[in-house]
């Protein structure tokens, strides 16, 4: 029983790293429409930026808030450089665009650090002035801390005024304009916080899958599972489905045999089931366009 | 100098031009209508006004000109338009669709004043504040988008087609509820209808908008007198 409950919260504390990509992705997907494939990269390439600061001799939690930081003015400025510019062209065009700047962040990774494994540290002390038996304090502090990220995330949509703005932007981009929002750079804005989200889990996952370009691809596909699972229209179903993907994952990989080989084909299984029977996804609305 | 002025106006979508150097203007405190049949370029009209579709010629407010300026700076300057469809945050709370009316305020008091205003024209709005702004009917979103407007305190209110798909007592409802504002605020409304009976019973002001061209304006008193117009618009 011990083992269930031990795969169950490492899951959960792999899940919030799931679910900390799927919210990014979904809050692009919200204002856009379009699944940002290059969220994952994004996320490695702010890990690498807490990685320099770390070898420029700052304490881990400074160079993590800053890269943080540094991966949410990023995201502003790629909005209004490289997306805003192809707002309005085809989709192809779009998803071409997001394609492109993927190779561009992992080569110029690979370019600037390397493609070697790098260990990364954890942001946790080994020792929380308790131990358990059943999970590790790495996973421990990761599951207290995305939770705090994503409540904060919550209250501020919830309850701010640039956060009602940035909602209001995203789902009625004309009336936004008629109230006097800014509705460029509400969605510069988001993809500011989705940057700055994905840095959190990159940051978080680096310490378990060790620091390289291509850190993120693993992650990127369940995050996509997990949005999808949740439902891509729904914030709060993205970050569940993150979860959910995360424990189911960690059961597979010892409950079924072979399981742990078949990890990412699950991943793949459950982004195409779910696409096939339920599009809206658990908790998503199935929405309407007219054309 | 008008209060709006607009001289010439043109305006486009895609390569199509729409309206073809359109001129009128208002007062301030004055309720004006344009009246017009579908596709008359009424709507087109409003929109140019606050700037979400290309135009040529000149568009004044207050002496200052706006054809330069995007839609939020517009708003800024004290426009409030309530547009076709009503253009209701539908998954947003009555509540919250309000406070996003005031986005370009500060003062949370005085916002917060104005929302109990606002549930005092609209009793209805108060009932359902919590609601998903959505799931109103057809007339509470009207009502919401007339609030929402009046978050803005606005100067100059563009109004588009209020009545459009309500029933007859609601539309009488919500006219009854724009005198009161008119009343009270002094609000100056640009009113776009093709309802022309009951428009120019509030307006003081009408101009008679053909495929683009002003054909007829004058005082609604007038209007409302004429002979062709009675026969065309009016139907009696």
């Amino acid at each position: 029983m011990d083992l269930f409950f031990q795969l169950t919260l490492a899951g959960l504390a792999i899940g919030s790293i799931y679910a900390c990509v799927a919210l990014a992705v979904v809050m692009i997907y919200q204002a856009t429409d379009h699944f940002n494939f290059a969220q994952g990269e994004m996320a490695m390439f702010s890990t690498f930026i807490c990685w320099t600061f770390l070898g420029l001799g700052l304490p881990v939690w400074v160079a993590a808030v800053l890269a943080i930081g540094t991966s949410f003015i990023a995201g502003l400025i790629i909005e209004r450089v490289i997306i805003k510019p192809v707002e309005n062209a085809p989709v192809l065009n779009q998803i071409i665009v997001f394609i492109g700047l993927l190779m561009i962040f992992n080569n110029v990774a690979g370019w600037i650090w390397e493609f070697t494994i790098k260990p990364f540290p954890s942001l946790f002390p080994d020792d929380f002035g308790f131990k358990s038996e059943l999970i590790g304090p790495h996973h421990m502090g990761v599951i207290a801390l995305t939770l705090t990220v994503l409540l904060l995330i919550f209250l501020f949509f919830r309850f701010t005024r640039v956060g009602l703005a940035m909602r209001a932007a995203a789902a009625n981009p004309d009336s936004a304009r008629l109230v006097g929002i800014s509705v460029g750079w509400m969605l510069a804005l988001g993809w500011g916080l989705a940057a700055a989200v994905g840095a959190v889990g990159g940051i978080l996952v680096a310490p378990i899958v060790y620091l390289e370009p291509n850190m993120m691809s693993g992650v990127l596909l369940y995050a996509f599972a997990g949005a999808l699972l949740g439902g891509v229209s729904s914030p709060g179903g993205a970050v569940l489905g993150g979860l959910i993907v995360g424990v189911l994952e960690n059961w597979l990989g010892q409950y079924v045999p072979g399981g742990s080989e078949l990890k990412l084909t699950f991943a793949l299984i459950l982004i195409v089931g779910v696409l096939l029977f339920k599009p809206a996804g658990l908790f998503g609305r199935v929405v309407i366009k007219r054309v | 100098m008008a209060f709006l002025e607009v001289k010439g106006l043109k305006a486009f979508y895609r390569q199509i031009e729409a309206i073809h150097g359109l001129d009128f203007s208002l007062e301030e405190g004055s309720i004006t209508t344009i009246l017009g049949a579908n596709g008359a370029g009424k709507t087109t009209t409003l929109r140019a006004i606050c700037r979400m579709i290309r135009t040529e010629g000149e568009i004044r407010f207050d002496g200052q000109d706006v054809t330069g300026m995007a839609t939020e700076k517009v708003v800024q300057l004290g426009i409030a338009h309530v547009p076709e469809g009503r253009g209701t945050f539908v998954r947003q709370s009555v509540e919250e669709n309000l406070q996003l009316g005031a986005y370009t305020r500060k003062s949370k008091t005085e916002i917060a004043a104005d929302i109990e205003r606002v549930y005092d024209y609209f009793p209805r709005l108060r009932e359902r504040q919590k609601q998903q702004a959505g799931t109103l009917s057809g007339g509470e979103q009207q009502m919401l988008a007339i609030g929402r407007a009046l978050m803005l305190r606005p100067r100059l209110m563009l109004l588009d087609e209020p009545s459009f798909g309500l029933a007859p007592l609601i539309v009488q409802e919500i006219y009854g509820i724009m005198r009161r504002i008119r009343e009270s605020e002094g609000t100056t409304m640009l009113l776009v209808e093709q309802n022309a009976n009951i428009a120019l019973n509030l307006a003081d002001h009408a101009y008679l908008l053909e495929t683009g061209n002003v054909v007829m304006s004058g005082e609604s008193q007038v209007i409302r007198d004429d002979e062709n117009v009675r026969r065309s618009y009016l139907g009696y």
